[in-house]
């Protein structure tokens, strides 16, 4: 690329947050009319990087950025989205922000309209000028041509499809004048196949008018097919910066993957075989929001650790939550071959199954009870423990030194650092939070135990402990645990199976011997590509 | 030392002690006024005994998620109710306090169950639906205070003949059944020993309810409802659940109040009871989500405390009376603070 056509430059930008660096030493440039994929698992710095080119408060409020940012070869750093925006720098949301209650135009002109002179000027000042309609309307019908899609300007927003709510973001960047670069965080996420495509296409058809764009995205043929280069991040560093047309989905998803990993006991894949099939899971559909099962098949077999990745808001949590009867669910489920009822958190875990619940403390935790509680309450509630019965079972009453004396080997056991068993459950960190809704599992002796993205926001110190805690109770207790994480590469450190969940299915079942490669192409949905591979 | 002291007043919290110590100057104040020591403790402990049950009744309700309860004057119904159907059948002494809480429960567990139910398709706005509850229930017994078939002479007007008076006295059936129950008297200072073990029996009663199963489901659905969901138990059972039992108790706190005030009070005078019982539970330190004993038996001291004090002392010295405007600053003030600071805890 000829330096002089270069639009925006970042150099070495660094950040952290409260010293979790999440972005090291990153270098990307961005040329006049080009378009550049930004690809990367969750967690990789796609984000955060945005946020600190768009000048969100939050970059600031934890200390800032380290690196520098040239846009039109002069430095810029911006303190608030309106800096970024008056420099030239428009962003789509993943998330739409707009008035449902207006009309396109109204919304691609907010704050922007055309207006007429009024009277009331004069004593009230600009802000009661009366709208311009007609010069308002053609203003939006300009943005929307130069997207060359259909959308009718007078349409109400919560009357649209999510398409053009998509393009009516899309032509509020386009009225504004200024507008250089434009950032689009997964545009496609919610479009449907046809929609999809109109969007790439007018995308193309901006860059060809000079406007340079940066395209974030999980689907890897729609970055590749659109996109001149391609800015590949892993843990929050460039790991390389390739052409597009000269390339291949499998390099790209491995360096995105791509770390080796030390061989576990992965000897145990060939005996669980022959082990006997104590989940089957047949046409599993469950209505969890963001995170939506549409139809999945799984069999988990006794004794195994079985993991399940795959990107955000794939489904790959809504599965645990279904099953566990958290959220409406919909399908077959044989647990030791017996039918289990859906929709009936009591059941299921009367018959022996927990769950750790990746929402530790919106469902795993009491916050302002204490810690010993906190562990045995489930117990008490379904296997009638840690109850005294007086007056011949009439009076239920607690049995708080019972109690205390299990939390107290929970705490050992687990190291959860706390003052004692008596102190309240949101004075602990993240990690030792983990920790006791860990332990709360395990008081109920499942067979059958589910956890849900256990190392999420902890510390690496915590992190091993948590999945080496869970590797015992699979070796020594015999619990068959089914583990989802969004971490691959913590799921083939553990794991004896991985299935991978893309929208809503389960696309692939694979050895954490696996190459990364794999796992990631499966991830972003190209299937094939691993059979091809193969 | 004085990280002991700040240590103690942080564990009290701030309003507490100053509240406490403007009590305690209250009470060295007093002999400087030509107010009788002895006369204002135990006028204070009387005030405190009257209210206690009341306060106690708002627990159930916080700890199973549902708030405050400033719907109480459905509890407070039931017990009017109550109350004048055991005078009306003539029964004297501790029989006929017994009587009207024997009659008192039924409505209160009917009328609580309905309000519950209501509650729990509210939720999130609970406390604000509550007041109203409160008050339209107070309007709709206004009338019914009129219509109600009662014909013992000294409950109806005089005049008509027919319709409940505003205010009917209890004196000849259980005037202080329970205040004069043991009760000691030792020169001015009179100690309430019957409501006082009256109100420890139902204290303990709580206490222990919360130290059941059916408790401690009670609290987790209150602390957090889908923890406790993913436990399998039934969130809004255990929240009606707790409704009658706030409501129960309620009505059983306003057959205690009357008992040692004398007098059974209709029509608007239940309007803001709630308000009071309320102020005086967050002044023992109890948040809108929290509570125990211990908020209760503080909370219920200061605040009568102060209420009893104040009118004394302060119309002794400026020679006007402020005991209404203390008592509307210090209620409501209690409340206006206590909610802002919920607030700060969820954001």
């Amino acid at each position: 690329m000829d330096e002089k056509q270069c639009l925006l430059r970042m150099q070495n930008i660094s950040k952290d947050f409260f010293g979790n660096q999440v972005l090291k030493d990153v270098t990307l440039q961005v040329g006049k009319g080009e378009i550049v994929g930004l690809v990367g698992e969750n967690g990789a710095g796609k984000s955060t990087l945005m946020n600190i080119l768009f000048g969100l408060p939050v970059i600031n409020q934890t200390g800032g950025y380290q690196g520098k940012i040239f846009l039109d070869e002069r430095e810029v750093s911006f303190s608030s989205p309106f800096d970024a925006i008056e420099a030239g720098i428009g962003m789509v949301h993943q998330e739409f922000i707009l008035i449902p209650g207006f009309t396109a135009t109204e919304n691609i002109l907010l704050n922007r309209e055309s207006t007429n002179y009024s009277i009331f000027v004069e004593v009230f000042g600009e802000r009661l000028r009366t709208l311009n309609r007609e010069a308002m309307n053609k203003r939006a019908i300009t943005a929307i041509e130069k997207l060359e899609v259909q959308l009718d300007p007078n349409m109400m927003v919560s009357e649209m499809p999510v398409g053009h709510r998509q393009f009516t973001e899309i032509a509020r960047e386009m009225d504004r004048v200024s507008t250089k670069l434009l950032v689009l965080d997964e545009p496609t996420a919610v479009l449907t196949e046809s929609e999809a495509e109109t969007m790439l296409k007018a995308a193309r058809k901006l860059a060809n008018l000079g406007l340079s764009i940066i395209f974030i995205s999980h689907r890897l043929s729609e970055v590749l097919s659109i996109s001149d280069r391609l800015f590949i991040l892993r843990d929050g560093q460039v790991v390389r910066s390739l052409e597009s047309s000269k390339t291949s989905p499998r390099e790209v998803a491995s360096l995105m993957v791509g770390r080796d990993i030390k061989d576990g006991d992965c000897g145990r894949s060939e005996e669980l075989k022959e082990s006997e099939v104590v989940l089957d899971i047949k046409d599993l559909w469950v209505d969890m929001p963001g995170e939506q099962v549409n139809g999945v098949d799984l069999q988990v077999r006794k004794g195994e650790i079985l993991g399940i990745g795959g990107l955000a808001g794939q489904g790959k949590l809504g599965i645990a939550n279904g099953i566990m009867g958290l959220f409406p669910a919909e399908g077959e489920v044989k647990y030791k071959t017996e039918r289990l009822p859906l929709n009936n958190p009591v059941e299921v875990l009367e018959r022996g199954m927990a769950f750790v619940s990746e929402d530790r403390r919106g469902v795993g935790l009491l916050l302002d009870e204490p810690i010993d509680l906190n562990i045995v309450f489930t117990a008490m509630q379904i296997q009638k423990r840690f109850i005294r019965n007086l007056f011949g079972g009439l009076l239920k009453w607690r049995d708080d030194k019972e109690i205390s004396k299990v939390a107290r080997e929970y705490i050992d056991s687990l190291q959860i650092k706390c003052v004692s068993e008596k102190q309240n459950a949101k004075e602990l960190s993240g990690g030792n939070q983990q920790k006791v809704c860990l332990a709360k599992a395990f008081v109920l002796n499942p067979d059958l135990l589910f956890v849900s993205e256990p190392t999420r926001g902890i510390d690496v110190g915590a992190k091993s402990v948590v999945l080496e805690t869970l590797r015992k109770q699979n070796r020594e207790q015999g619990t068959t645990i089914v583990m989802i994480s969004s971490e691959l590469e913590e799921l083939r450190s553990i794991c004896d199976r991985i299935a991978i969940v893309d929208e809503g299915k389960i696309v692939g079942i694979l050895p954490p011997t696996a190459d990364p490669a794999d796992f990631g192409l499966l991830m972003l949905g190209e299937k094939e590509e691993v059979r091809a591979g193969a | 030392m004085l990280e002991k002291v700040k240590k103690l007043i942080e564990k009290a919290g701030w309003p507490r002690v100053i509240i406490g110590l403007f009590l305690l100057s209250l009470f060295f104040t007093a002999p400087f006024v030509g107010i009788r020591v002895s006369t204002s403790i135990s006028d204070t402990i009387v005030r405190f005994a009257m209210n206690a049950v009341l306060v106690l009744s708002l627990i159930p309700m916080v700890q199973s998620g549902c708030g405050l309860n400033f719907g109480m004057q459905l509890g407070v119904i039931a017990g009017l109710i109550g109350a004048i159907t055991s005078i009306e059948l003539g029964v004297t002494g501790i029989a006929g306090f017994l009587t009207a809480i024997g009659i008192a429960i039924p409505f209160a567990v009917l009328l609580g169950f309905f309000y519950g139910l209501l509650l729990n398709m509210v939720k999130g706005d609970e406390m604000v639906v509550a007041t109203y509850v409160g008050f339209s229930s107070v309007a709709f017994m206004s009338m019914m205070w009129l219509l109600l078939p009662f014909k013992s002479p000294n409950m109806i007007w005089g005049y008509g003949g027919e319709g409940l008076r505003t205010t009917i006295s209890v004196e000849g059936y259980w005037l202080g059944v329970l205040n004069n129950f043991l009760s000691i008297r030792i020169g001015h200072f009179f100690f309430p020993t019957g409501t006082i073990i009256f109100i420890s029996l139902i204290a303990l009663v709580v206490w222990a309810f919360f130290k059941t199963k059916l408790g401690t489901a009670m609290t987790a659905a209150g602390s957090n409802p889908v923890y406790a969901r993913a436990a399998g138990v039934n969130v809004n059972r255990m929240r009606v659940l707790s409704v009658v039992i706030s409501t129960v108790i309620a009505a059983i706190g306003i057959l205690v109040y009357e008992q040692s005030f004398g007098f059974i009070q209709l029509y608007m005078a239940p309007l803001l009871m709630a308000f009071p019982a309320v102020a005086a539970l967050l002044l023992g330190g109890a948040s809108v989500s929290k509570a125990s004993m211990g908020n209760v038996i503080v909370g219920t001291f200061l605040f009568q405390g102060i209420l009893t004090m104040t009118p004394s002392v302060m119309n002794n010295l400026i020679k006007s009376d402020m005991s209404e405007v203390i008592r509307i600053i210090v209620s409501n003030g209690m409340i206006v603070y206590a909610l802002t600071r919920r607030m700060k805890v969820r954001t």
